[in-house]
């Protein structure tokens, strides 16, 4: 059930994703809906599914964007591996902490990505903070949403029947 | 699966998990860059792994084929030497056959001049074999009575006079004392001063010496030795020797050494002089008071 969910989230994520990228160039750089979720199949399903999740997630992104497979997929791999690891050191049940932690997530990421790229192309390594850091905010608030709709969903849909039952 | 994974894997099994994914992904992401040279770094790196790979392969199977075919050549060129030296050998042989036809022509060339020379008729004659026996010098010759040869005929050669023959004497054979045995002389005169006297063998070295010269001969070393046919043996005017030595002796005659000009350990063709033996010359006796057989 969990690895079907977790896939599934990936799945939605990766054509949310492009869907944005299709409509708008801005709005796909402002959030990264694969990112999101690899850091939260990892922060719910331990550092093992952050690494698979984040390897698959990435891999289909890079065939999808261009460029070189792998680069990307690395990135996410780390992250999810990371995030994996310390959501299993850590409590992070809290909102606070799980922002905190989709957003070093994104920052992270960011790094690796235009790190690689830098490494592999032989170019200067330059990172672009503010959109960095929106991205970041966007991704930890689409996060915190995230657990929001899967952690509460079910006891408001529950409340809302018991309700409609009563009248 | 992921729930497995994370239930069953322990902290080792997930780093070796990450470590492979992260390898996994830097050889793809190799296999795409291109290197300097514009190669891709996997391949680039590949190439340069297994080139050394290959170099130390290459190396092996160079050295293993050097050695080969230096072995084979080595078996090449011993086989090579071999018939070389077979041809070197053939050759030598064959070299020494056409000097030693060059010899006997130049023998026989020679043989042929003395015998242009001398008046009397002469059979040429090969010598078969030797006897060097102390005391008896003999040769055989393949000439016998039935080639006309009697004993105590002269038997020259173009270098000197050699000996004469002895009986018994076969039908194709017949032997021949030298001169230089002690039992054989010779009447002889110095072609310079004409000094009479007896050449006979002698154990040392020269081989012969002048008998019978006077002290007051005038006989020089160097002088030429020459027969003068007093035994009735030798004809006149041959070539004896020289004299290597002339001293005064104790008594009445000169001590006189004479080297022979005949080369007696090279003989092989020889002239048999076919002039039967006659009898000692009175005037000649007295010079050459023993010629002959001793």
């Amino acid at each position: 059930m969990r690895i079907a969910f977790g896939i599934l989230a990936l799945i939605g994520a990766l054509a949310l994703q492009t869907t944005i990228s299709g409509l708008t160039l801005g709005g796909a750089r402002s959030v990264n809906l694969v990112v999101v979720a690899v850091v939260y199949a990892a922060l719910t399903f331990g550092p093992v599914a952050g690494l698979f999740l984040g390897t698959a997630g990435g891999l289909v992104q890079d065939a999808l964007a261009g460029g070189i497979v792998g680069v990307g997929s690395l990135a996410k791999t780390l992250v999810g591996f990371l995030a994996g690891v310390l959501g299993a050191q850590f409590i992070v049940a809290q909102p606070f902490p799980r922002f905190v932690m989709f957003v070093g997530a994104t920052a992270l990421h960011e790094v690796c990505y235009e790190g690689l790229y830098a490494l592999v192309e032989a170019r200067p390594f330059r990172l672009h903070y503010q959109p960095l850091l929106i991205q970041a905010g966007v991704n930890g608030l689409v996060g915190l949403l995230a657990f929001f709709l899967v952690e509460r969903m079910p006891g408001l849909l529950q409340r809302r029947r018991a309700r409609r039952g009563r009248y | 699966m992921l729930d497995n994974l994370q239930r069953t894997g322990a902290r080792p099994r997930t780093g070796l998990l990450f470590l492979a994914v992260i390898v996994g992904h830097v050889i793809l992401i190799s296999s795409q860059v291109q290197s300097g040279s514009g190669m891709p770094v996997l391949e680039a790196v590949t190439f340069g792994a297994f080139a050394r790979l290959q170099g130390v392969t290459a190396g092996t199977v160079r050295g293993v084929r050097d050695s080969w075919s230096a072995y084979v050549d080595l078996r090449g060129v011993r086989a090579e030497n071999e018939a070389l030296r077979s041809q070197v050998d053939d050759l030598e042989i064959r070299l020494q056959e056409q000097r030693t036809l060059a010899q006997r022509t130049e023998r026989l060339q020679a043989l042929l001049d003395l015998k242009a020379f001398v008046n009397a008729p002469t059979l040429a004659a090969e010598i078969i074999a030797g006897y060097p026996k102390r005391g008896l010098l003999t040769v055989t010759i393949d000439k016998g009575s039935s080639d006309g040869v009697t004993e105590n005929m002269a038997v020259i050669a173009p270098t000197g006079v050699v000996g004469r023959i002895i009986g018994p004497v076969a039908s194709h054979a017949a032997r021949v004392q030298l001169l230089i045995d002690t039992s054989a002389a010779a009447g002889a005169v110095t072609e310079r001063t004409r000094e009479g006297g007896m050449v006979v063998g002698q154990d040392g070295d020269p081989p012969l010496r002048m008998e019978l010269v006077s002290n007051l001969a005038d006989v020089q070393p160097g002088d030429l030795v020459v027969t003068s046919g007093a035994e009735g043996i030798y004809p006149r005017g041959f070539v004896i020797g020289s004299v290597e030595s002339s001293e005064r002796g104790t008594h009445l005659y000169r001590s006189i050494t004479v080297r022979p000009s005949a080369n007696f350990r090279g003989l092989e063709e020889v002239l048999v002089v076919l002039i039967p033996p006659r009898a000692a010359t009175p005037e000649n006796t007295s010079a050459a008071a023993g010629g002959g057989p001793r």
